[in-house]
């Protein structure tokens, strides 16, 4: 077991991926995902690691890149941040339909317009549909953790597909904490070299990314959807193993004081922690509330989630997102909808907070749990609008 | 006169049997991209990676289950060909050194069509040339969008009609003069560009040659006969190729290290361009005055790269 050293979260995220063996990483700077850049090309530069670094010149080229380094059977990473991640867009459902096992860092960061760099959800939620494995961390040892088993995860043969690593920007990415690395010898143990199940190479030609007629498509679809399905448990079984090399748990739904809670508030990344802190000042006012994390986004664990929320009957959604014009925020759209078919289910409430970096204090989630308690109707609350 | 030097190096039957793009692809009767395939791949053997953009190439060869390709073959989307070349050639620059694939000299090569290298490719085309990869990029430069059905791209020649820029009453046709790509490679010190067309084999299979000799970028400007697209008759496709040479309207020339050389027979004065623009429908709707102004422009960039050759020392 490493020592504990004070660091950079985003500086930790680049030295947990040079602990990976990667072959080449692909990236293209943008805010509050610098630091993981420029760290990567300084291990790169200094020769810590034996990598091939490409200084892309977008991030639509980053993931093109990965894409074609993944197809030749290395193993590629990249990072990057709202308008980066936007950029990348058309190329995700290609990658994870190429069943290319590539891993990324997102520094979550808002959308523009207007030009906002700091910290929501709303640039994530534009890929949800992506076929991508999609992790949200809590701090910065689980940024660590995460990064490293993100790569076994996704290689694992039965999953095959990109995993994104949802690392809230400034939040997360500047802070810095006591953090553990493990030793490289460690790592090694824990993940072998990647073995691709095919590459690019004349030993064995192949072709990669064919188009699909009518009579194909559907079935690549299914196919992914399988796939990242599949997905959850080699989650599950990677966590189980990292528990007993690493000695930290995870799991892809947590709780927190949730046993004998009767309203649950339910958050992503590191917006848990704080909620955490406001359900115990609830506790010591009596109300009895609880916290559910989604660790893992996609593919949704639903049966996880049903078992963390069954027998409350309220249960609260903090979304970082909006679908503007739509049903709420997109996490609460999603467990609505999971939960609509069920004879028992909780009352869904929405409270849609933290917009472009707006502050969320204790209090305020006091404030929001609150607000979603005297609501007469489902509709969502947009909280904290200056009017 | 170079081009008989090339016939003594690469004499037609020196030149590979094998396919290594099968029979059976779906391109039309005549196509023009992909007879160059034909040839690049011949000149090029076994040992390399192709990442190719989606465009008329990518769909006659590669409809699943189906595939022409015989050699490594990948395709990702329409704009980012040299980008994926890019994560390729340094996945087996990795793979090699750590020992994880054989010992040996692997190329990857990009290949587009003109909106995939001219348009929409062009900003990873520049990324990949400039961080200097080991890789050839190929533009099978037909003059349009042909794969979505014959829309204007920035390749495509003054005055050309095509489904975006028709030949209409107040427009007659294309409004732009023809970017020059090859000249934007130059520009970046990419240390061989050519300009080549499968009407001249041999000559193209020697510049492809050459191009994957270099160690790191190089870059190889097709122009590829589309009779689809350009509205003329199919058995004329290597007729065109010739012509659109023997005009000077696309001259075969070769810039290796900054220093210009043409690689075609010089003529004392240039054939009309009308006899090259006559048989394409495209061209249908130009009138005496419109051909005498193409003349002139196609005389004035073919001084401006006679100048070239004449001057140009290498770097
Ligand atoms: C981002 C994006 N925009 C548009 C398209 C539609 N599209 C596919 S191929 C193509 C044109 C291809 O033209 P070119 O590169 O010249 O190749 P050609 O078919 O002529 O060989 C277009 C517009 C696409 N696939 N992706
Ligand atoms: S449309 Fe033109 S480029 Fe496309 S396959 Fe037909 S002839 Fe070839
Ligand atoms: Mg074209």
């Amino acid at each position: 077991m490493g020592k504990r050293v004070g660091m950079e979260v985003a500086i930790a995220a680049a030295e947990a991926v040079a602990l990976c063996n990667i072959d080449v990483a692909a990236v293209y700077p943008i805010t509050p995902q610098s630091h993981i850049a420029e760290h990567m090309a300084d291990i790169i530069h200094d020769g810590r690691i034996d990598a091939e670094f490409i200084t892309v010149e977008s991030e639509h080229s980053a993931i093109s890149a990965c894409a074609g380094a993944s197809a030749a059977g290395a193993r590629a990473y990249t990072a990057t941040s709202s308008q980066g991640l936007m950029l990348m867009h058309e190329i995700l459902p290609i990658v994870s339909a190429m069943r290319l096992p590539i891993c990324m860092a997102n520094a979550n960061r808002a959308v523009s317009g207007p030009l906002n760099i700091w910290n929501d959800h709303t640039d994530i939620m534009p890929q949800r549909d992506s076929g991508w494995i999609s992790l949200f961390v809590e701090n910065g040892q689980e940024a660590i953790d995460l990064s490293i088993m993100s790569f076994k995860i996704a290689e694992d043969p039965e999953v095959m597909l990109p995993c994104v690593v949802n690392i809230d920007g400034f939040q997360l990415t500047h802070m810095i904490e006591p953090l553990e690395l493990p030793s490289q010898a460690e790592v090694a143990k824990f993940l072998p070299p990647r073995k691709a199940f095919a590459q690019l190479h004349p030993d064995n030609p192949i072709s990669m990314g064919c188009f699909a007629m009518p009579d194909t498509y559907t079935e690549t679809v299914k196919a992914k959807e399988v796939a990242l399905r599949a997905a959850k448990k080699v989650v599950t079984k990677v966590f189980g193993e990292w528990a007993k090399r690493f000695g930290r748990k995870y799991s892809v739904v947590e709780t927190y004081r949730a046993k004998d809670a009767d309203t649950l508030m339910l958050t992503m990344g590191s917006m848990g922690e704080t909620a955490a802190t406001a359900v115990d000042e609830l506790r010591k006012a009596g109300r009895k509330v609880g916290l559910v994390k989604l660790r893992l986004w996609r593919p949704f664990p639903v049966e996880e989630f049903k078992a963390a929320v069954q027998g409350c009957k309220t249960l609260i959604v903090m979304d970082r997102a909006i679908s503007t014009g739509g049903a709420g925020g997109p996490v609460a759209t999603d467990v609505k909808s999971l939960l609509y078919g069920d004879k028992k289910k909780p009352r869904v409430l929405n409270v849609i907070a933290g917009l472009g970096g707006r502050d969320l204090t204790v209090g305020d989630f006091v404030a929001m749990f609150d607000l979603a308690k005297k609501k007469k109707d489902e509709t969502f609350e947009l909280y904290g609008v200056r009017e | 006169m170079n081009q008989v030097q090339n016939f003594e190096i690469f004499a037609p039957k020196l030149v590979d049997r094998k396919e290594y793009f099968s029979a059976g692809h779906r391109a039309c009767q005549g196509c023009g991209e992909v007879l160059a395939l034909r040839h690049i791949l011949k000149a090029l053997g076994d040992d390399v990676v192709v990442a190719n953009a989606t465009g008329c190439m990518e769909i006659i060869s590669s409809g699943y289950p189906q595939s022409a390709w015989e050699v490594p073959y990948v395709h990702v989307a329409f704009e980012n060909a040299a980008a994926v070349g890019s994560g390729v050639e340094a996945a087996l620059k990795a793979l090699r050194r750590k020992g994880r694939i054989a010992d040996r000299n692997v190329k990857t090569i990009a290949v587009a069509g003109d909106g995939g290298t001219c348009d929409i490719g062009l900003q990873a085309l520049s990324g990949a040339m400039e961080r200097g990869h080991d890789m050839i990029f190929f533009c099978l430069d037909n003059e349009a969008y042909m794969n979505t059905g014959i829309q204007r791209s920035s390749a495509t020649p003054f005055m050309a009609a095509t489904t975006t820029s028709p030949a209409g009453h107040a427009i007659p046709g294309q409004r732009t003069q023809k970017k020059n790509v090859p000249e934007i490679m130059v520009a970046h010190k990419v240390p061989y560009v050519a300009t080549a067309c499968p009407s001249y084999p041999l000559d193209l299979i020697n510049k492809v040659k050459k191009a994957a000799a270099v160690k790191g970028p190089a870059y190889v400007h097709v122009f590829s006969m589309c009779p689809t697209g350009w509205r003329c008759a199919s058995e004329i496709t290597i007729k065109m190729g010739r012509l659109v040479v023997e005009t000077g309207v696309f001259p075969l020339y070769e810039v290796e290290n900054g220093k210009y050389r043409l690689t075609m027979e010089v003529p004392e004065k240039l054939r009309p361009v009308g006899d090259y623009l006559k048989p394409q429908g495209r061209f249908r709707h130009l009138t005496p005055s419109d051909v005498e102004k193409i003349q002139e422009y196609v005389n004035r960039e073919w001084e401006i790269l006679l100048n070239k050759v004449e001057c140009m020392q290498p770097w």
